[in-house]
């Protein structure tokens, strides 16, 4: 007996598992001081940054790349482009796991995490943004929730309920594009109560038009992303429908990504000359917003265009991951770097490496959960009692 | 007399200041219609009288019950470093080094008529009051921080090594203390020595600061802080520096907070509105493309069909008419057939009949 279980034991010592637990136990540690010791004895926020990557990174970033469960979902179900029908499941599952994540953080990072649903319970504070933000983060996560419910369902063999819900889908769609749009785009307007503290160059009355439009572009680029990555390590659990529909879903959104980028990059520069704000454009400042314009924005949209009109799959998972990024740096940007840039640099944030673990740490618990659960529940192929039934 | 205070010197228009007893009346910070702040209290703080003593700061730490500082409040070398409010310290004086001389500031929570505290906080943590005070409600306050990120003067402070009780901390214009009758005045505009600061109406010391720009020609900046700045503030300040270069900041403009963020507010109920029309519209749309291209596959099915059918009867007619046509043949010729063995039969009957005959007549 002895012997079967060290053989069990050794099997799970894979690479993989060994440096997931390695963070999953760093980050439990971390966990103990955050909650033990306050905000102070892991973090190196203050009074002139009282939000750091906690913020700028699980929240900001977290969202906006949740943004593919939306997307995709709309695609398929609201504008008809059946052919996407095979991304949906990942593509929901991995919003689901997002936001689920993106409000563990918040735990982290808010002062007293155990009055999170005083906002929506106990006094309302319908003049904030963030109001907004959290009561819409909170309606799409149940949404999410019941969305993926169904692959739950086939995967427990509880038919009826199964059907019930799969019979709501497109309500479901609906409403989460509605809570989407407003959330994605209130968290841009989070910063529009601060003109003083960022950067004119980032600072625009479009903040919420620039986090909504941007936000389509990092979910259709997380779905291919994600696709293809999946694709490497999950193949064995897709079916030959999924697979036939892949590339068909990786050139579509490719297009779509393009379009929405150079809208995207049209609308900055709209902003742009309406605040007239082109002379900042020779400080300092203005060359990183320009790296920002033409490195993460015009490029990808150019590159994505090219590679869905080639066909050049390697082309358009690199731009996918280049877009990703390009998100990363928005949020960086409006969040971090050039709020309060009028603070001398001393008084400058940068993260703390307990921060940093736990960012990481909540990254890594996502995908463990995505790996557990699209290994086991018909996520990536059909399942044989369901087939042809969505 | 002490003119720290215009309660003194206007009788019966401050008698209802001075008599906190009325439980003052806590008006939405950021709604719409928020007015009557013209006759409410503030503070006017002349920075051509202020000597940098820090006599305000020990007040203020003694009225609050805040912890001892780390350099006691009659070291004045503090003053050559920048200092901003902290969790510990609701107001700080500061020196700034200016061609005539060192000019100095007091900075605390400006108690804005319009919050951005107010009009940020997600659980309407911050309150303006009908005293002007802008209270702070810790048994509701989530710690998210989000009033720090939006107050233009930098204000708001959190207590980041508590970890559970943790609050936001600021200056509160001693509100609970003077509704408790505990003081007349906030703690630091009653121990300034130099009458730096004056309670009263905040009309009243917009007025007094023009009398005094009238008075002293060429003494000040001829413009009052706060007046306009983000939608107006309860704490005011006249200056003989260009308030830039007494650490305010001159570019924050005039429109308050709510202003602000109306737009995107504004945005959400058209979001609910139109969106769901728009999407079930094109939901629609595409159902109907697909039900009236499944109609037409249904119909091309149905024509060919009918087609198919037609050709098939057309096929089987023309079979069973060449299998009736061959059939009938058939009969012919079996019929001819039989006609012609028949025939054949009866001539070999005859020609055996005739044999036999001849046969007879020669054997007679
Ligand atoms: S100065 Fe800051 S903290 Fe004080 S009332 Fe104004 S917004 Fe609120
Ligand atoms: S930290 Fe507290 S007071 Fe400030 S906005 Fe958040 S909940 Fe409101």
């Amino acid at each position: 007996m002895s012997t079967v279980t060290n053989d069990d034991f050794k099997s799970y010592l894979t690479p993989f598992n060994i440096v997931t637990g390695l963070i999953i136990i760093a980050g439990l540690i971390v966990t103990v001081i955050r909650f033990t010791g306050g905000l102070g004895a892991v973090t190196n926020l203050d009074d002139n940054y009282p939000w750091g990557i906690w913020i700028s990174f699980d929240l900001l970033c977290g969202v906006a790349l949740a943004a593919g469960g939306y997307t995709t979902a709309a695609a398929c179900y609201v504008f008809g482009f059946k052919k996407f029908h095979s991304a949906v499941r990942p593509a929901v599952l991995t919003a689901f796991l997002g936001y689920a994540l993106v409000v563990l953080a918040l735990h982290y990072d808010v002062g007293r995490p155990w009055r999170l649903p005083y906002p929506i319970f106990v006094q309302q504070g319908t003049t904030s943004l963030l109001f907004e933000v959290g009561l819409c983060v909170f309606l799409y996560l149940t949404v999410l929730f019941m969305e993926f419910l169904p692959t739950l369902f086939e995967w427990t063999g509880w038919r009826k309920l199964r059907d019930a819900l799969v019979k709501m889908t497109l309500v479901l769609v609906i409403f989460g594009v509605v809570l989407s749009t407003l959330h994605q785009s209130s968290l841009g307007a989070l910063y529009t109560i601060a003109p003083s503290k960022l950067h004119p160059l980032w600072y625009s009355a479009y903040l919420p038009v620039f986090f909504f439009v941007s936000s389509i572009a990092a979910g259709l680029s997380m779905v291919i992303f994600e696709g293809s990555l999946s694709h490497k390590y999950l193949h064995r659990m897709m079916d030959s429908e999924y697979n036939k529909n892949h590339d068909d879903v990786v050139l579509g959104f490719a297009k779509g990504c393009s379009w929405v980028l150079f809208g995207y990059f049209a609308l900055k520069m709209i902003g742009l000359t309406y605040d007239n704000n082109w002379s900042y454009l020779a400080s300092g400042f203005g060359a990183w917003f320009l790296v920002e314009m033409l490195c993460f924005v015009a490029l990808p949209a150019f590159l994505y265009a090219v590679g869905a009109r080639d066909k050049n799959f390697a082309l358009i998972k690199w731009t996918a991951i280049l877009t990703v990024l390009g998100i990363v740096v928005n949020r960086f940007n409006v969040s971090l770097v050039a709020f309060n840039y009028h603070l001398p640099s001393e008084d400058k944030y940068f993260p703390a490496i307990m921060e940093i673990i736990i960012s990481v740490f909540i990254v890594t618990v996502g995908v463990v959960a995505f790996k557990f659960i699209s290994t086991r529940m018909p996520v990536f192929f059909e399942h044989p009692d369901y087939k042809g039934q969505h | 007399m002490k003119r720290r205070s215009f309660l003194g010197l206007m009788g019966a228009a401050g008698a209802g200041l001075a008599a906190p007893a009325v439980a003052p009346v806590t008006a939405r910070a950021a709604a719409k219609d928020f007015r009557g702040y013209h006759d409410t209290p503030g503070v006017l703080f002349d920075g051509t009288r202020c000597i940098g003593c820090r006599k305000c700061e020990l007040a203020c730490n003694k009225v609050n019950s805040l912890p001892e500082p780390e350099v006691p409040f009659d070291n004045l070398e503090i003053l050559n470093s920048r200092r901003r409010t902290d969790s510990a310290t609701f107001t700080v004086v500061n020196k700034f080094d200016t061609p005539t001389g060192p000019v100095y500031r007091k900075n605390q929570c400006n108690h804005c008529l319009e919050p951005a505290c107010a009009s940020s906080c997600f659980v309407s943590a911050f309150q303006k009051n009908s005293d002007s005070a802008v209270d702070y409600d810790e048994t509701v306050c989530v710690g998210c921080r989000y009033c720090m990120i939006a107050c233009p003067f930098e204000i708001p402070t959190y207590e980041y090594h508590k970890a559970f009780t943790p609050r936001v901390m600021k200056c509160t214009l001693c509100g609970p203390q003077m509704r408790s009758g505990e003081l007349r005045l906030p703690g630091c505009v009653q121990e300034c020595p130099m009458e730096a600061m004056i309670y009263g109406p905040r009309n009243e010391l917009l007025n007094l600061a023009r009398r005094r720009f009238a008075a002293f020609p060429g003494r000040y900046v001829e413009q009052i802080y706060g007046e306009h700045e983000m939608g107006g503030t309860s704490w005011l300040y006249i200056s003989g520096t260009p308030f830039s270069q007494v650490g305010l900041r001159e570019d924050l403009g005039t429109k308050s907070a709510p202003e602000l963020t109306a737009g995107a507010l504004a945005a959400v109920p058209v979001v609910v509105g139109v969106w769901p029309v728009l999407l079930g519209g094109i939901y629609a749309i595409n159902k109907r493309k697909e039900k009236i291209a499944a109609q037409e596959q249904q119909q091309a099915v149905s024509a060919a069909l009918a087609k198919a059918n037609a050709e098939a009867k057309e096929t089987l007619a023309a079979t069973l008419a060449k299998a009736e046509e061959s059939a009938n043949r058939r009969v012919d010729n079996e019929v001819k057939k039989a006609v012609k063995e028949a025939l054949a039969k009866k001539e070999e009957e005859l020609k055996a009949a005739e044999a036999s005959a001849t046969d007879e007549e020669e054997g007679k």
